[in-house]
């Protein structure tokens, strides 16, 4: 894989009505959703939750490829949940081989895990990719005001995000350029074991925590150049507003949570009824 | 002789199958014989840098071939790293790569890459210090200790050492002063001549291109507009303006100079032989005053 094939937290911008939506909202209703995707706790009320994603990537134009990809680099982590579901959940056996034993109760959390987790990445990756960094940060940083009053560093932590975020394209980008310099001075960093890969990672890292030291050095000083003092009084050039698109996607979030529940309820009753016939 | 590196209908396009498609060199078909020194210029974007990398093996050709000393590069990918050696590619900016404790070390990267003898490196080491003008007592320093000029040098003595076929340098004098610029290039003109080596010099300078290169290859919209020697290729002044390039200022004065009626060849890229051309003028027309 490349470097620059991650997608994850990348941003690509477009005028859909998700991109129009204030970033508290999305922030908002993504975390809904994340609650909604556990709060299903049968295959009806999982279903719900996936189609949830499912209609809202057309809505943002972000082309369902992308899903895709973002889900790529997690693939070991849901494979490896997956199994580890599979082997260990306890339940009635049905299929045993030496010491391991897969049960009925298994393939369904192992199921579950697996679309939950896979619905999460989605959902959240919905997010990252229809909201810039900057109003990222500035919806985080509005929904944690109220703990400022306790305290709390929130501008702070929003502006090193927003830096750290601002950053990511162009560390991956310095780090691609050292590793062709080092390989062209015939640096080998495909063969050996483990132990010698390492150490022929170190003539990139040091170069790179090089810059990214200077980088650092170079950004605070331009920020003192141009009176930055923290958030104190200060103004922002884009106001959030809240519009018709954010009531509308909390009224389809609402009628989406409001199916899972209610599918809850209705399957619970009827494993009720079956137990009663 | 065969040319040391010959291309066949190189491209290359970044990002193949994504928005983010571009195509940064077309067909390019180019060869380059043995101990020339050839000028590389083209506008901001027009592919040079790309291209050099292929040289090397550092990017895959999306479609075509290089060819280094007859060899086809990629026929065995996993021997790529023996171009790597031949073919020595200093990068711009090539002082943030530096990362060993001790200059020495970092200059001697490369040639332990290479699998030589102790005393070989060694060796090797300390000439290249030398080319490029570095006290032996720097050898010891750590690289961040050193000046910006004199990081730039030890990253340029770290490919030397290698002591490749063929040295291409990309912008080795971005953001110096006019004496580090001077001092770089002519060290590498003097490591040009005593090695008979073959060296490919990228620049937006004219007037260092028309100093010290004998050919000059003129990337355009990612094609090989011409590629040809400098006198030929300065000659033709106002294709390589509307391109958004430029000839040496020196040359622009003569062409003034030429349609004023003087007598000078318009064909004058080096402030020495226009000198040497007004004096000998001035003192045909005037012997009296020759003084
Ligand atoms: N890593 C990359 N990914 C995607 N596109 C790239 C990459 N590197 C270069 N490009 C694009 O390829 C084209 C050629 O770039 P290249 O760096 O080869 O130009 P250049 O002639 O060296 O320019 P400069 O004089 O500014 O150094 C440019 O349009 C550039 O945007
Ligand atoms: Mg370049």
């Amino acid at each position: 894989m490349k470097l620059s094939d991650i997608t994850i937290g990348q941003y690509f911008p477009g005028e859909s009505p998700i991109h129009r939506m204030d970033p508290r909202t999305k922030l908002t209703l993504t975390m809904v959703y994340l609650i909604m995707l556990f709060t299903a706790r049968n295959a009806l009320a999982l279903a719900v939750g996936v189609l949830f994603v499912l209609v809202s990537y057309p809505a943002s134009g972000v082309s369902l490829r992308l899903i895709l990809r973002s889900t790529k680099p997690v693939l070991p982590i849901i494979i490896f949940t997956g199994i580890f579901n599979l082997f260990l959940v306890a339940g009635e056996v049905v299929w045993s081989f030496w010491f391991l034993s897969i049960t009925d109760e298994g393939i369904r959390v192992a199921a579950f895990m697996c679309v939950r987790i896979l619905c999460l990445i989605a959902g959240s990756a919905l997010l990252t990719y229809t909201t810039s960094p900057i109003a990222l940060t500035d919806g985080i940083e509005m929904l944690f005001s109220p703990l400022k009053k306790l305290g709390a560093p929130v501008h702070e932590v929003a502006m090193m995000m927003t830096i750290a975020l601002r950053f990511i394209p162009t560390l991956i980008e310095e780090t691609e350029k050292i590793m062709s310099a080092q390989k062209a001075r015939g640096a080998d960093l495909e063969s050996g074991n483990i132990f010698q890969r390492i150490r022929a990672m170190l003539p990139i890292l040091i170069p790179l925590f090089v810059s990214a030291f200077r980088r650092a050095e170079e950004l605070a000083l331009a920020m003192e150049c141009r009176c930055y003092h923290g958030g104190e009084g200060r103004t922002r050039m884009r106001i959030l507003k809240v519009s018709w698109i954010d009531a509308a996607a909390v009224a389809f979030t609402a009628a989406f949570f409001s199916a899972v529940i209610a599918a809850n309820i209705y399957a619970i009753d009827l494993a009720g009824m079956v137990s009663e016939l | 002789m065969s040319p040391i590196i010959k291309t066949d209908g190189l491209s290359h396009i970044y990002s193949a199958g994504t928005v983010f498609e571009q195509a940064a060199i077309k067909d390019i078909n180019v060869e380059i014989n043995r101990g020339e020194f050839v000028g590389v210029i083209g506008h901001t974007g027009s592919g040079k840098s790309t291209l050099i990398q292929h040289f090397n093996g550092l990017l895959k050709p999306t479609s075509g071939k290089i060819f280094v000393e007859g060899e086809d590069i990629w026929e065995k990918p996993r021997e790529i790293r023996r171009f790597r050696f031949k073919v020595g590619l200093v990068f711009q900016y090539p002082e943030y790569q530096l990362f060993e404790d001790t200059v020495y070390k970092d200059i001697a990267f490369g040639p332990t890459n290479m699998g030589l003898a102790e005393e070989e490196v060694d060796k090797r080491v300390r000439e290249a210090a030398a080319f490029v003008e570095l006290k032996p007592e720097l050898l010891e320093k750590s690289p961040f200790e050193l000046s910006g000029g004199q990081k730039r040098r030890a990253a340029i003595a770290g490919v030397i050492a290698m002591n490749p076929e063929v040295l291409i340098l990309d912008e080795p004098t971005a953001g110096l002063d006019p004496r580090g610029r001077d001092r770089i290039l002519g060290e590498i003109k003097e490591y040009h001549e005593q090695r008979s080596n073959t060296v490919l010099l990228v620049s937006h300078n004219m007037e260092d291109i028309a100093r010290y290169a004998a050919k000059v290859m003129v990337l355009n919209q990612s094609r090989v507009f011409m590629y040809d020697t400098v006198e030929s290729v300065f000659s033709r002044a106002r294709e390589l303006q509307e391109m958004g390039l430029s000839v040496p200022q020196v040359t622009k004065i003569c062409l003034r100079l030429a349609q004023a009626g003087v007598e000078i060849s318009p064909q004058t890229y080096t402030i020495k032989s226009a000198k040497a051309r007004i004096i000998e003028l001035l003192g045909r027309k005037r012997p009296n005053e020759a003084e």
